[in-house]
């Protein structure tokens, strides 16, 4: 499935104004393709994943789903939400049952499918759980054999391990790249990270600060897994922090005010935090 | 836990103790302060005559009757409200006006349209009951997580399954804890209804106890009506609420 969001604009109303979230986006995830989405916080990330779900409508622009204008969500667009979003009176299995239980999948059939995927995330011993009493990093697994169960063309994933200790992400990360090899779905990722971005992405797109406009597109041609050290991811990295940096100061200056002043020299995002509010 | 448990033994028997150290010092009349041995035997004489267990019968029958009728109109009252913007806007304007008014301000106008009978009481329990019971549940629904609606929406659910299968059970502690307070409600406007008017029933025999000059018994009569509201709702709301809202995971404690 390829996706293409061509002229896209949207704003929301905020106490009566309008305040403008996207201007003039243009983007593309080719089928099969893994692309990071980089931005300040508020930018509109979310705002992206959820015009491309169909859960949102562009006030200009098209979002085109293999040259098909998107008008609604569909079940081949899956997004996996930043905070999971699993139903707590639903199991494990419940929940991953929920999207072919929607479908009119047979009881059976679909229990099979389920249990599968719970197995592919490694959670077979807690398919009768409950959500609260899963951990963070079990939970959104769970959110993501949810959204994989659909067998989606696309994974549209916002943050999904931004909340996790450094260590279960790391594990999330490589089970994720694993499961898109062995899926063969396109994936459109959204971080805070630039570390994540270029360990994971074909492709990053940096998006300025609000209204967000694409500032940068960055190929990252390195095969996986990927070590930190390689030149190319280096180059990468240092090429990405530049143009964010710039941009999280504008919110910065946008929010705290004018008297936000780095010192000269320093390197002033680090790589593997997250960004945004909490640098 | 354990402590807990002791510390309330402890804090209720001192509490006995004193109220006979009071009785023993004569402060009052008998007939103004009676004994804890007098409040306790006739606690046992009117459940032997069956006084007592008329009156529980009729007040419980009642209450059931009442309460029911809340829920039956005001749980999906309340899932309408919640869920159609027009409607909250005029019919859920209303209720929310009217829970203003206590329940027992009911009772004139329910003894001019029913007159005097069991329909006047059960309808001033309704009115003490439906108002919260529905209120909640508004506010259950408008309160579903957006984001669980979005993921519903995304995974394929629209319409009634969205409804039935999302929305519903997303708002489920709200609408428990409407029923909880219905119950309360309903109880309160009960009593306040046998009081005024009674015909048999608990609140009746509270007043009989007046009439007759028996301290002892309204005393135990209101002793009961402590402790059957405690039961029901430790027995059945408290735990039932406790359950919903740690698995859902919108509870406090
Ligand atoms: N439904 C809405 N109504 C009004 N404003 C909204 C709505 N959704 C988003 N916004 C605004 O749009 C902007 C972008 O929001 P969005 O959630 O897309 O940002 P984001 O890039 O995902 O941020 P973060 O990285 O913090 O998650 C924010 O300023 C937000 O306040
Ligand atoms: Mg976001």
């Amino acid at each position: 499935m390829r996706i293409e969001l061509q002229h896209i604009s949207k704003s929301f109303r905020h106490n009566g104004h309008a305040v403008d979230v996207l201007q003039d986006i243009n983007l593309a995830v080719e089928p099969g393709e893994f692309v990071c989405l980089l931005g300040p916080t508020g930018c509109g990330k979310s705002t992206i994943l959820n015009l491309v779900a169909g859960l949102d409508a562009p006030d200009a622009g098209t979002v085109l789903v293999d040259g098909t204008p998107v008008t609604g969500p569909g079940p081949r667009r899956v997004v996996v939400f930043q905070d999971a979003a699993l139903f707590p009176w639903l199991t494990v299995l419940g929940n991953v049952e929920f999207g072919l239980r929607m479908a009119n999948v047979p009881k059976q059939e679909r229990r099979v499918a389920a249990m599968a995927y719970i197995k592919l995330v490694h959670l077979s011993k807690f398919a009768h759980a409950y959500p609260h009493q899963l951990s963070g990093g079990m939970r959104q697994r769970v959110a993501i054999a949810r959204g994989l169960v659909m067998q989606p063309d696309i994974l549209l994933m916002d943050e999904p391990f931004g909340a996790l200790d450094a260590q279960t992400r790391a594990v999330l990360q490589e089970e994720l790249l694993e499961i898109w090899r062995k899926t063969g779905c396109s994936v459109l990722f959204v971080t805070h990270s630039v570390r994540e971005a270029i360990g994971l992405a074909d492709r990053v797109y940096v998006l300025s600060a609000r209204p967000a406009r694409i500032r940068d597109v960055e190929r990252i041609d390195v095969p996986r897994p990927r070590h930190a050290d390689h030149p190319a991811l280096a180059q990468a990295q240092q090429k990405i922090l530049q143009s964010l940096a710039e941009e999280i100061e504008k919110v910065l200056r946008d929010e705290l005010g004018e008297s936000v002043r780095y010192p000269e020299g320093t390197q002033r995002v680090a790589a593997d935090r997250s960004l945004g509010m909490h640098i | 836990m354990q402590r807990v448990v002791w510390y309330r033994v402890a804090f209720f028997a001192s509490l006995l103790l004193g109220w006979q150290a009071l009785y023993l010092l004569r402060v009052w009349p008998d007939f103004l302060f009676p004994s804890p041995q007098s409040v306790a035997a006739m606690l046992v004489h009117s459940l032997r005559d069956g006084t007592l267990v008329r009156a529980l019968g009729v007040s419980l029958t009642r209450l059931v009757i009442g309460y029911g009728m809340s829920l039956a109109i005001g749980l999906p009252l309340g899932l309408l409200t919640g869920s159609i913007r027009w409607l909250h806007q005029t019919i859920g304007a209303l209720l929310l006006g009217l829970q203003t008014l206590p329940s027992i301000c009911w009772l004139p106008l329910a003894l001019l349209w029913f007159g005097l009978n069991e329909r006047a009481i059960i309808f001033v329990v309704v009115m003490g009951a439906v108002l919260s019971i529905s209120l909640s549940a508004e506010d259950g629904v408008q309160h579903t997580p957006r984001q669980q609606i979005r993921a519903a929406k995304n995974m394929g659910a629209s319409g009634w399954r969205l409804y039935l299968q999302v929305m519903l059970p997303a708002a489920l502690p709200g609408i428990v804890t409407g029923m909880k307070l219905g119950w309360s409600f309903a109880w309160r406007a009960l009593m306040a209804g046998e009081l005024l008017y009674g015909h048999v029933g608990l609140g009746h025999l509270l007043m009989m106890g007046r009439e007759l000059n028996d301290m002892s018994q309204v005393i135990a009569v209101m002793a009961v009506i402590v402790a059957l509201g405690l039961l029901v709702d430790r027995m059945a709301f408290a735990p039932l609420e406790r359950r919903v809202r740690e698995r859902w995971g919108t509870g406090t404690l």
